[in-house]
Parts: C-alpha cells; structure tokens; sequence
C-alpha cells in the first residue's frame, strides 16, 4: 500500500525547497503566519481521521499488547508476558515461517511475471490494449470473490483443474488437504490477483526508458537478452524497488486470500500472521495476546522496509 | 484505453530495428524472424490472457449452470444449457438487494469522504508552506505499512466506545482514515504552478478561495481518481468490515458472500451467482473508467 514513488518525489521537493523558499523571505510575517493557520486548518479533517482511527488505536493496540483481555471489562495487566508467551508458541512461529515463506514465494514471481508481462505488452502485439486489459481486470475483483473463485478452481473433489490434469492423464493434486498443495493454491491465486499490478508498474517504467538507448546497445552488439539484461532491467530499477516494496508489505498482510480459501488449514499449513491474530483477537477472544502479535508483525514490517530503504539509498550514493 | 496512455514509443523502436537489420542481412530472412518473433509474443500473450480470463469464465458457467449439472459432475467446458435457477436461489434465500445497498451506500460515503478529506489536505501539503508539513507527510505514509489487523481490537472498541457500533460509519469513517489519498492529492496538486496561487494571494484572495476557485476546477483527474480508487477500495474491503459488522442486514455483499458460502457450503453454483453480483458492477465500471484507476494505481500503488 505505501509508495516508494511518492516518497522519492517527497524527497525531490524538498531538495526544491530552498528554490521555493526564496520567495517566502519576500512574504510578510503575518502572511506566513496566516498560512501556517490555513495549512493546520486545510489539515484537519484528515488528521482527525487518521489520528482517531489509526494512531489513536496503534498506541492503544501496543497498551493491550501488556495487558490480558477478552475484551470485555477491564484487562489485567501482565507485563511482557503475551511477548514471552510468542517466543514458545510453535502456532505462531509457524505463522511467522509461512509469511515469510509466502513472502518470499510471491514477491519474486509476480515481480518477474509482472516484468515479462509488461516487456511483451510493450512490444508491437494486435489489439495490444485488450491484452493488458485482461491482464489488470483481476485487481477489480475482490479478495473475497478472487478466494472463492479460487475455491472453485482448486476444489479437489470435483474441481475443473484437477478434472483437467486428469483428463491430459496426470495425477490430480489434493489441494485442501495437503498442506504443500494448499500453500500453492493460495500463492497460485494470489499471482493471478497480482501479476497485473506488478505489470502495470513496469509498464509505466518501462515509457520512461528512450529509444536510443536500446540502439546504441544494438550497435554494441547486444542480442534481445543482452539488451533485456543490461539495459531493460538496470533502468527499471525505480520500478523494482516500489514494487519490491509494496509487494512485500502486501505479502505480510495477505488476509483475504487465506481466510477465504483455507482458513488457515490444513493443520495450520498455510496459517499467516495476520489470520492468527484474527483468530486470536475475535475467535479465540485472546485479545492481548492478539495485540502483541500484530505488534511483532508491524515491527517485523518497519524495520524491512527501513532496510530496503536504507540500502537503496546507499546504493544510489555509492554510484 | 491504457493503451492510450503507454502507445507512443515502442512502434519507433521496431521500425528502427527494421531499418538497421536491413543492412545487415538480407530482407527476407529478417522479416520471417520478424514475424516468427510476433507469431511467439501472440501466442504468449493468449496464453496469459488465457490464465487470467478462464477462471472468469469458469465462474460464469457454474453460476448460469443447473445444479443438476453441478452436483452430477456432468458439466463441461462449453455448458449445454444455461439457467438462472442459482440467481433464483440466491435471491430467494437473502436479502440480497439490502447487501447491495449497503455497500452501494458504504463504499459511496467512503468516495465521497476521501475526494473532499484528501483534496483539502493534499492542497495544504502541496502548495501551503508551514512548519511541521514535511512531518505529517511522513506519519501519514508509514500509516500506510499498518495493517488493519495490528489495531482492529482497539479499534473495535474504540468505534463501540463513540456509539458507532450497528451502524455504517463503523466501517465508514475508519475505511476513509486512509493516508493513500492524501498523497495522491498531493502528489497531483503539486504539479499546479505555484506562481498562480500566489498571484491570486497578491490579489488578495483567501486561501480558502485559492482553494475553490483555482485548485478545484484545476482537480477534476485527480477527483476522478480519488473517487474511483476509494469506490473499489471499499466495494471490495473484506477484513474491516468483517470484525465491524455483525448484524445480518448491515452486511456488505464481500461479507454476506461469505456468509452465503458458510451457509450453503459447496453449493457451487449458488456461491459463483453471488459472486458474479458482487464483481460485475466493479468490473464494468472498471473498464468504462479504466484510465482513472490506472492512474491511480501507477501514482499511488494501492491495492
């Protein structure tokens, strides 16, 4: 969801800034005044909303996180007990390894489909709009409907894949109770739900490398692959790394999916980190426990994404 | 329609191979490379439209198909005959056009909130220079990482705690407390001179009139955008309303479908009837309106 786009072009403003701020030295005090008041006030139904129903409930979800709590009446307060308790709980390193499983599972190929997608897309193709209409339609569909389309899809009784596997003659696969085949389903729908986006994010990047480019690498002797790999690839760089971005973040969040088609099962199989604080929070009513939880899973988040951050930064230093 | 927006380069690319190959080796031979090479990216690109679309497909014939047909495993892929007993059933057994109406009003209310929250304070953060800006920008976006998972406990008391509890807002006002358009407004607002506001400052004008009557009639994208971003954000929201909503007829159809397929389990065609109800309104607007949710999917990278 966030956007390592935005926040590059942030920056880019604010190396604009002192060019801007050169004609606030001319403005009056009471003029800069005056729009500092109008700013807050333009602000403040947005920071209503977000402070209310985002910061408000972040600080108070860290509070319960100590606490012991069905969420009824008043909890009672346990220290770092719920974080002990995660440290020896095997459901939720379990969680834990299959996010980052399904993280590390989904990010590459829907990132590398995506870019081929997005290379063959760009290339002269009949009705070459069609096809990329085809290739975004999914992302108007909702997680729920996308499950449940998966359900149909993988269902192993009388499912259409597995009737078709067996009619070209290989074996069907038991996609609801084995633990593996469940994990492929989900990461299976979830590609079709994503790969769109990811290409439709290198296709934009891909407007902004010129022509010339791919000439002079043709001149130099470069073959299609050559040119996909030294010239494609290094420039849409930008792209990959919002991408890289969002996509994990997603990953760690992925909630409708899993839910809707497995639950979680078989035997926690495919059981994520935030489907266990759900459970924990609202089935099992274990709400503090549930709090730490999304606790450990939001810091997990920060600090990947200030890594992927920092490094990238470095790297565009080091260049 | 996208193709409007990325068309332009790539044709001078290949004419430009064309040319430059021709010196190189004789006519023919490139161009029987060239067209094997197209025959190859046209059969890709089937094949990937293929994926994508079948599961689409499939959906469509389970729901206009007999349960006869279903449950006796005599289906095929191109159905014999079509019904709409499924719809029939659906309709029969719940308040369908009463889920249809709440997330009709819900996800409305949430556009319609996120076009005016978002073009005030992307206006402020954009064109407005003031201390401590810079420092809401980035609080805003790192709200983007939370997933609503980590504070839907107090959350949820919190909305019980303001009385919101039973009724829309409940989902409503947390759907909108969402930073992405913030920065979708800003990012667009910025690209207004800046030198035109602060003429219309000189001449005295409010900021509130800047606002009205420059930055909004210079917004009209960017409303477009904001709204049909937030319109299938909220349509097709599933964990929120989930813990939000627990009585039968607040339900929005993500929900009431899946309480549908709690109900009637592996009654195939019943669930992809409802499905279809669910997804065909977003997809036809999609298409219709497909440049918006681009624009708003390369700007912001929300899904």
């Amino acid at each position: 969801m966030t956007t390592g786009m935005a926040v590059r072009s942030a920056e880019s403003d604010l190396l604009r800034d002192p060019v801007r701020g050169g004609s606030q030295h001319r403005k009056g005090r009471r003029e800069r005044v005056r729009e500092g008041v109008a700013g807050w006030l333009f602000l403040t139904p947005n920071l209503v909303l977000l402070g209310l129903f985002v910061i408000v409930p972040l600080v108070w979800a860290v509070f319960i996180s100590f606490q012991e709590t069905d969420g009824f009446g008043a909890g009672l307060f346990v220290g770092t007990a719920n974080y002990q308790r995660l440290v020896s709980d095997p459901l939720f390193w379990r969680s834990a390894v299959n996010t980052l499983l399904f993280t590390a599972i989904v990010t590459p190929l829907s990132m590398a489909i995506g870019l081929g997608a997005a290379v063959l897309f760009n290339s002269v193709l009949p009705a070459r709009g069609v096809f990329r209409s085809i290739l975004i339609l999914p992302m108007a569909i909702s997680g729920v409907a996308t499950a449940l389309i998966g359900v149909l899809v993988f269902d192993e009784n009388n499912g259409i894949l597995d009737n078709i596997l067996r009619f070209v003659g290989l074996p069907a696969v038991n996609w609801q109770s084995g633990g593996f085949a469940a994990f492929a389903s989900i990461v299976l729908v979830t590609l079709w739900w994503r790969v769109g986006f990811n290409m439709l994010i290198y296709l934009a990047g891909l407007q902004g490398i010129g022509p010339q480019l791919y000439e002079a690498a043709k001149l130099d002797g470069a073959g299609i692959w050559g040119r996909f790999r030294n010239v494609t690839v290094p420039l849409l760089g930008p792209s990959s790394f919002f991408l890289l971005i969002l996509n994990v973040i997603y990953s760690f969040q992925v909630f409708d999916i899993v839910y809707v088609m497995t639950g979680g099962g078989p035997q926690n199989a495919t059981s994520v980190l935030v489907t266990y604080a759900y459970d924990t929070g609202f089935v099992t009513r274990d709400q503090g426990y549930a709090a730490a939880i999304g606790v450990v899973l939001l810091l997990v988040t920060f600090v990947f994404t200030a890594v992927q951050w920092r490094t990238n930064r470095n790297r565009d230093l080091v260049e | 329609m996208t193709a409007s927006v990325f068309l332009p380069r790539v044709r001078t690319l290949q004419s430009d191979s064309t040319q430059e190959s021709s010196i190189l080796q004789p006519k023919q031979a490139h161009r029987r490379r060239f067209r094997v090479g197209l025959v190859a990216r046209v059969a890709g690109a089937i094949a990937m439209s293929a994926v994508v679309l079948f599961p689409l497909y499939w959906m469509l014939v389970v729901a206009f198909s007999s349960r006869s047909e279903l449950l006796g495993g005599t289906l095929r892929l191109w159905p014999r005959a079509l019904t709409l007993e499924n719809f029939e059933r659906v309709l029969a057994g719940f308040p369908i056009a009463t889920w249809f109406g709440n997330s009709v009003a819900i996800s409305a209310t949430v556009a319609v909130l996120t076009v005016l929250v978002n073009l005030l304070g992307g206006y402020a953060l954009s064109q407005l220079r003031f201390r401590g800006s810079e420092l809401v920008f980035l609080i805003a976006l790192t709200t983007l990482m939370i997933p609503v998972q980590v504070i839907m406990v107090p959350l949820f008391r919190l909305v019980t705690n303001l009385g919101l509890y039973g009724s829309y807002w409940a989902v409503i006002l947390p759907t909108a407390a969402s930073a992405f358009g913030l920065f979708l407004a800003r990012q667009f607002i910025l690209s207004i001179p800046r030198d035109l506001i602060e003429a219309a400052r000189v001449d005295g004008a409010s900021h509130l009139r800047v606002f009205t009557a420059i930055v909004l009639p210079l917004s009209k994208p960017l409303i477009a955008v904001l709204f049909f971003m937030a319109l299938l954000q909220s349509w097709n929201d599933f964990a929120w309303p989930l813990i939000a909503l627990k009585e039968n007829d607040l339900f929005t159809l993500p929900i009431g479908l899946l309480y549908l397929q709690g109900q009637f389990g592996s009654d195939f065609g019943a669930t992809m009837a409802f499905a279809l109800i669910n997804v065909v309104p977003m997809i036809v607007l999609f298409l219709i309106f497909q440049r918006y949710f681009v624009q708003g999917f390369t700007r912001s990278g929300i899904k």
